[in-house]
């Protein structure tokens, strides 16, 4: 088992490779590590970066609240959840989600499920810096599909 | 005195994140701030913007003890 916390949230840049390592590390009845990193886009040029904005102490509790919810479901051995917050450059990594499971099939549903909530229902608000200024963005239609694909 | 914290586009339009406000009740606290700037006051009573007292979310009227921490949250984007 990992000494660390199992939900995150950072400010700075961190090495997903790193974080697997560390999260498989230990695990005698494991069989299943599935992992998931998402990254910022570029978005052609019109994103210069990404500014993500978080409630501390609110929205890594609605995260745990919810992973924890998750490790019941899928039967999960452990989770990982690091996720960044403030000024975020394309290419750099948002958010690493690990699962560790006795077998494959539970330790890739949680994962997805996982992002899925992450993606669309999680306590962020989120701020495109572009060529023509700021905009806040909202959960796309995809977003809240995927979301709703578990409910 | 409420300790007032403004996430997202709420932020941007009062130009602060955080401001005390001496306020007994969440009705007296939005009084307070719409003397102050009532756009402000419209917008946090708008669509789809949540309350949390002391981090956790609440409908409706709440009283505010010294010290509490009152959020206005509006939609939340994902991650």
């Amino acid at each position: 088992m990992t000494a660390f916390p199992s939900v995150s949230l950072t400010h700075q840049a961190f090495e997903p490779g790193a974080l697997l390592t560390t999260f498989c590390a230990g695990r005698d009845e494991t069989g299943a590590v599935a992992s998931f990193v998402g990254l910022a886009r570029a978005e052609h040029g019109q994103a210069k970066a990404l500014e993500l904005e978080a409630y501390p102490g609110f929205t890594d509790a609605a995260i745990a609240e919810f992973a924890e919810q998750a490790k019941v479901r899928f039967g999960l051995h452990d989770y990982r959840i690091v996720h960044r917050v403030g000024r975020i450059a394309p290419g750099e990594a948002i958010v690493f989600v690990a699962t560790a499971a006795g077998h494959r099939r539970a330790a890739f549903e949680a994962c997805d499920f996982l992002m899925d909530w992450l993606k669309s229902r999680a306590p962020f608000w989120k701020k495109e810096h572009g060529p023509d200024g700021d905009r806040w963005i909202e959960p796309t239609a995809q977003d809240r599909t995927d979301a709703e694909r578990w409910d | 005195m409420a300790r007032v914290l403004l996430f997202g586009r709420l932020a941007d339009q009062a130009g602060w994140r955080e401001r005390s406000v001496e306020a007994g009740t969440l009705t007296a606290l939005r009084d307070a701030l719409a003397a102050a700037d009532p756009d402000l006051a419209e917008a946090l009573g708008g669509p789809g913007v949540q309350v949390a007292i002391d981090k956790a979310i609440v409908r409706g009227e709440a009283t505010l003890a010294a010290a509490t921490e009152v959020a206005f949250l509006p939609p939340m984007s994902g991650g």
